[in-house]
């Protein structure tokens, strides 16, 4: 399971990031045990917002599949 | 008397760095509410208890692992600044995120002061901050304070000016022990080399996570051996850990101290945002588009119905002075060429210029600073980010777009906050595509005399078109940046994040006099100082002879076929190259070149205009096409320089005045060729 799978209005917690962004997604927060939470999104497959540790942040959804998340479901 | 201190300011994108610098320095650097504001680092100085201080703003990091050009100028400040204290400014309604920052610079230096702004913000969303708690946790100074309001300057210098004289012993993050004890023995053969450059643990830790900024930067400062290359290798291994797995578990454990910490220090209710949430729902789905659509509008509305009436007074006034300065002049004995030299031709220039520029200028800029400051700009980038993305490109571009609006040499300027270099130079090569300020009065008129008329109704309808303008200039910027990165900028569209600062209520009375006596003023400035020259060379283009016929009507004869080609004409054409230095004088130039000689002054209002013009043979396909290249033709003079700067390639700065000249060019043989059809 992965940050872009998590539907508008859910939340989930964060395992770890990969890829070209991980150490921008890590100094942003989205690192082991934070929460993020999909706030909204734009028009078609655009970008999505995420509220992480107080702030929100929007990413790709190419850049959302690179955050690997806890299988817990959903909070 | 010792030598000036420095305190650098840092501190995450938008969390108010410049409203503090602005407030300490009594400065006035440009700010708004959307990361990225700031993309150089500003000096200024301030004053406590008798002795100056000099402070530092730089652009806003996240990380001292910087990610683009702007985060290393601050990495840079910060890390081999020198800087006598390190004030690192926060959110207080996000204070988690914000203390990574500062974790990594406590690391640096001891000399640190946290100062937690937006205190009485944060206040209104339930979110409480226990100063003293935080300050007994991290082992520094703390320091609440509301920029905005000027609150809690004085507190936050004396705390910088106390660890500059007695430095405190910040509680830095501890990280796994085979880390700490690899880190000890590569810090232990830097110590040497590094003295007075930085931090030899700070140091050590970062070359282990093969950090290239960081490394750039310390390279220039100290010879990096073969030895000390093995160093870190071994390093590495003592550690176990790849690069990349090293800085992921280092800043992990920073986050897991910035939650303790916040546990501890930061009361929070969670009825904050909901209705932030709200808007944002709104305003960033399917119906953001439209959304923005009628907000532009409406922007364009404002500006077109307010600027008739002041536009038309100035012009009055304008002619009345000349007719003075003439008087004046002629008493004075003064030639009567060069009496018509200078206010035919210099003054009368210059007051066209103004009277069509000033009014739409002090209403648009306000406006725009105020949706600046409301923090809607970012959702703009959010909701177009697919677009963008399509085409390969980043969607912050739609930022420097923005900014584009106001002025060209700014939007190219703010590309820095691009971190792709290939997605910059895209933002950069394509940016002249969107209407600076400077084209707006011309495309005003020829909507408001060719297609919509004058009126409320026309005012109205006139908006709308230029709205529709405006998405044509969108369109256009997506497709050359799309055909850009097909063929010379080829690549793949890189990740990005962008963060979405909460609305802000705009302080309306502030905005309206820092834009009008900021950016009105200093744009105006601008125009007004190339407008002079630029009717000297009109008039003597329209008086001076050469085999019978004016220099000015052998220029347009010359330049006249490829004109008619676009459906314009050589006058225009002439027009265009007059107004290189600032897009402004281009309308003014053609009027003048149309009336020179003729005897004609008076071009007050619109309808006089629309006689002189249609009385050249304009019709509706001479005013769309002037409109077309107006939107779409080479950069004028400061905005190529700008071009010049940022790239450091004449080539690229080359294909910067190629691209939109080509593409307006071809448009405008288009539609001539349509109409002829």
């Amino acid at each position: 399971m992965n940050l872009s799978e998590i539907p508008v209005g859910k939340g989930g917690i964060i395992s770890h990031a990969e890829g070209r962004l991980r150490q921008r997604l890590c100094d942003l927060g989205f690192t082991r045990g934070a929460e993020a939470r999909c706030l909204f999104a734009a028009p078609g497959r655009g970008m999505r917002a995420y509220r992480v540790r107080g702030a929100v942040i929007a990413l790709r959804g190419k850049d959302a599949r690179q955050v690997v998340m806890e299988e817990q479901g959903h909070a | 008397m010792h030598k000036t201190r420095t305190i650098v300011l840092a501190g995450n994108p938008n969390v108010g760095k410049s409203t503090l610098f602005n407030a300490l320095t009594g400065l006035r650097q440009h700010t708004g509410n959307w990361p990225g504001k700031t993309v150089e680092a500003a000096r200024g100085a301030c004053r406590l208890n008798g002795e100056t201080f000099s402070v530092v703003d730089t652009p806003g990091a996240y990380s001292l692992r910087a990610h683009s050009a702007e985060e290393e100028a601050a990495m840079e400040a910060v890390c081999f600044g020198r800087a006598d204290a390190v004030v690192v400014v926060c959110d207080a309604a996000c204070l988690e995120r914000n203390l990574n920052l500062l974790y990594q610079v406590i690391e640096i230096t001891d000399r640190a002061v946290l100062c937690v702004n937006l205190m009485d913000e944060a206040e209104k969303n339930g979110i409480r901050v226990d100063l003293e708690a935080l300050s007994k946790r991290l082992g520094i100074p703390v320091a609440g304070a509301c920029a905005r309001d000027g609150k809690g300057l004085t507190a936050l210098l004396q705390a910088a000016k106390r660890v500059m004289e007695q430095p405190p012993e910040p509680c830095r993050v501890e990280y796994p022990e085979t880390v700490e004890r690899a880190a000890a023995n590569l810090a232990m053969q830097l110590r040497e080399p590094l003295k007075g450059i930085a931090d030899a643990r700070f140091a050590a830790l970062r070359l282990m996570e093969n950090d290239m900024p960081f490394r750039r930067e310390l390279a220039k400062r100290m010879v990096i051996h073969a030895s000390v290359e093995t160093a870190i290798r071994q390093a590495r291994d003592a550690a176990g850990l790849e690069p990349e797995a090293l800085s992921a578990l280092l800043t992990e454990s920073v986050y897991r101290a910035a939650e303790a910490a916040c546990a501890e220090a930061v009361e929070k209710t969670d009825k904050r945002l909901e209705k932030q949430l709200k808007w944002d729902r709104r305003l960033t789905g399917w119906a953001g588009v439209p959304a923005m659509l009628a907000l532009l509008s409406l922007v364009f509305f404002i500006t077109l119905k307010g600027a008739n009436l002041p536009s038309a007074w100035l012009a009055a006034g304008f002619e009345e002075l000349e007719a003075l300065l003439r008087s004046g002049l002629d008493a004075l004995g003064t030639p009567p060429f060069l009496t018509a030299l200078l206010t035919e031709g210099a003054f009368r220039a210059l007051g066209k210029v103004i009277a069509v520029m000033l009014p739409p200028m002090a209403i648009f800029f306000p406006l725009f600073t105020l949706l600046e400051d409301s923090g809607y700009l970012p959702r703009v980038a959010f909701t177009l980010d697919g677009l963008f993305e399509r085409c390969h490109a980043c969607g912050k571009q739609a930022l420097t777009m923005c900014m584009g609006c106001g002025c060209n040499a700014v939007g190219v300027m703010g590309c820095r906050i691009i971190d792709s270099p290939r997605e910059r130079m895209i933002a950069i090569l394509t940016n002249t595509f969107i209407p600076c300020n400077g084209r707006f009065p011309l495309l005003f008129a020829m909507l408001t005399l060719f297609f919509a008329g004058e009126g409320l109704g026309g005012a109205l309808v006139s908006a709308g078109m230029l709205t529709g303008l405006a998405a044509l200039a969108v369109g256009v910027t997506l497709l050359s940046s799309r055909l850009l990165s097909a063929t010379v900028l080829r690549g793949i569209p890189s990740s990005y994040t962008l963060e979405l600062p909460p609305y802000r209520k705009p302080q309306i009375g502030k905005v309206i006099v820092r834009s009008v006596l900021d950016r009105t003023l200093f744009v105006l400035g601008r125009a007004a100082a190339v407008a002079v020259p630029a009717g000297l060379v009109i008039f003597l283009l329209t008086h001076l002879t050469a085999g019978g016929q004016t220099l000015l009507s052998r220029v347009t004869a010359f330049l006249n076929p490829v004109g008619r080609l676009m459906g314009l004409d050589g006058v225009i054409l002439a027009g265009f190259l007059l107004g290189f230095p600032a897009n402004e004088l281009v309308l003014p130039m053609i009027l003048m070149a149309y009336t020179a000689g003729g005897g004609l002054t008076e071009i007050g209002d619109l309808a006089a205009l629309g006689a002189i013009l249609r009385e050249n043979g304009w019709t509706a396909l001479t005013a769309l096409n002037l409109m077309l290249f107006s939107l779409f033709h080479f950069p004028c003079s400061t905005t190529l320089l700008t071009i010049r700067k940022e790239t450091g390639s004449a080539k690229w700065t080359a294909l910067a005045f190629l691209l939109p000249t080509c593409v307006g060019m071809l448009l405008c043989m288009a539609t001539a060729a349509i109409a002829r059809f």
